[in-house]
């Protein structure tokens, strides 16, 4: 028996917007990023998980702001990413209120600042962000490449490997976003999903395309800890009690969802 | 009226989450980083994320874990979350053997890589995961978890798990990968929750507001 699959909102946000990209192109706003959170948190969502979408662009993270109001009525664990590329930058975002650090680019570039996260912080801290794209859109057997900006820049970074890698530094988690699949509610990428998670051992959370209840499902039975999910939440294609309902009537354990 | 708790600062963990989340539950908070103001504190809280021998070499240097100890001693009502609950014990296997505060006697050691079927597990755990009334043991009637119904689910992170020496310590436990894993522990003044109650919504506010219930306004 592992733990329940955990259900996490993802809320892009660019300066005090919450926004949701297509496949990291064009961005559309769609309010306030903590009445987005607190109805998640109500609603009975596991986890948060924060993006400064124009951390990279600035050079630097601008989430503090966020982090600390959404700490005062929302009590689940919050990820942080975008643009953090030392430990200096991580404990910025823990000490705003985060409990976990997304990082990409920053690793791509420089793995062994994973090790020296994982050090400082604890590896459950260190959360390896992957944006993985086919090498081959119609043939998974060509494998997947680790892409960064946001799925513009390309590293070269066979993804199984790049993972496999991650673990041995001390990542604590992955979080796999399948750039293809990212805003399009076409599905979450199965064989992605399915390699990467007979690939390590640390738990994997499966995003980008999460469409309903049955793409969770898969996620689950594929071997992912969590998924997490953008559009099918903010454009309110679903509830959050729907789909944990769903999913436990389809034998996925996950946590029930208590008025909060 | 509030009850104040005081939050040990060793220099390491995030205690703004245990901060905001006591004072959701009507606490004032403080934090101490010397031993006077441990030594001062009606009510503590030592929190705890990272490495337990980082943790303790912390602890020690400060002359805060003997403070702690004398304080918990002297009855005042102390709550060790995650890491926290493990330097409770007398050792960890963290990093070499490394003594813990030796307020409870048992050892911490790393969760196994595989179920109990001997399929690899998936370590740290991370995730939500219920509570069980520990072995010979009845519910949570009386305990820092008596407002929660059993099966409650709770937050934990953790690559490493209490092993408690006295069955009569242990309050809760929760299955991984078949194992069972001490999640809550209590003796008189001193409880310990390996999971995070201030991440663990409705259901961990709900311990935490019983601890304040012990601590003097």
């Amino acid at each position: 028996m592992s733990a329940a699959l955990r259900l996490i909102a993802r809320l892009d946000v660019k300066d005090r917007y919450l926004v949701k990209g297509i496949q990291y192109e064009g961005l559309r706003k769609l309010g306030d990023p903590h009445d987005f959170a607190l109805d998640y948190y109500r609603q009975g969502i596991d986890e948060l998980f924060y993006l400064d979408t124009v951390a990279s662009l600035y050079g630097r993270n601008n989430l503090s702001g966020i982090l600390e109001r959404v700490t005062r009525d929302v009590f689940i664990p919050i990820t942080a990413g975008g643009g953090l590329r030392s430990v200096e930058d991580v404990g910025t975002v823990l000490k705003a209120g985060a409990d976990k650090a997304a990082i990409n680019t920053a690793a791509l570039l420089r793995p062994q600042l994973i090790s020296e996260v994982a050090r400082a912080f604890g590896s459950q801290c260190m959360v390896l962000s992957i944006q993985a794209k086919r090498r081959d859109p119609l043939n998974p057997a060509a494998g997947w490449e680790a892409y960064y900006d946001n799925g513009r820049e390309h590293s070269g970074r066979d993804v199984l490997g790049w993972a496999r890698e991650a673990q041995q530094l001390g990542a604590g988690e992955i979080l796999l976003t399948g750039v293809d699949r990212e805003g399009v509610r076409r599905g979450l990428d199965q064989e992605l999903i399915q390699a990467v998670c007979s690939e390590v051992t640390i738990p994997v959370i499966a995003a980008g395309g999460a469409s309903n209840s049955g793409d969770l499902m898969q996620a689950a039975r594929l071997g992912a800890g969590a998924v997490a999910m953008g559009s099918l939440l903010h454009y309110k294609q679903a509830t959050i009690p729907q789909l944990k309902k769903e999913l436990a009537e389809n034998g996925v354990e996950v946590r029930p969802c208590i008025q909060q | 009226m509030h009850p104040t708790v005081t939050i040990v600062d060793y220099g390491r963990s995030n205690l703004l989450s245990v901060q905001r989340a006591l004072e959701y539950c009507g606490a004032i908070v403080e934090y101490a980083s010397t031993s006077e103001q441990v030594a001062a504190a009606g009510a503590l809280v030592l929190p705890g994320v990272g490495a337990f021998a980082d943790g303790m070499n912390l602890l020690r240097e400060s002359g805060l874990a003997r403070a702690v100890c004398t304080r918990a001693r002297q009855g005042v009502p102390l709550l060790g979350i995650c890491l926290g609950m493990q330097f409770l014990f007398d050792s960890s296997s963290e990093g070499g053997i490394t003594p813990g505060l030796g307020l409870l006697p048992g050892t911490v050691e790393a969760i196994p890589g595989h179920t109990t079927q001997g399929q690899p597990l998936r370590v740290p755990h991370i995730g939500w995961a219920p509570l069980y009334p520990a072995q010979q043991r009845e519910g949570f009637s009386g305990s820092t978890l008596e407002a929660i119904p059993t099966k409650s689910q709770v937050y934990f992170v953790h690559g490493y798990r209490a092993m408690p020496a006295r069955q009569a310590d242990r309050l809760a436990d929760t299955l991984y990968g078949g194992h069972r894993i001490c999640a809550a522990v209590q003796r008189g003044n001193i409880t310990g929750v390996q999971f995070h109650p201030e991440k663990s919504g409705e259901v961990g506010l709900a311990i935490l507001r019983t601890f304040l219930g012990s601590c003097p306004a």
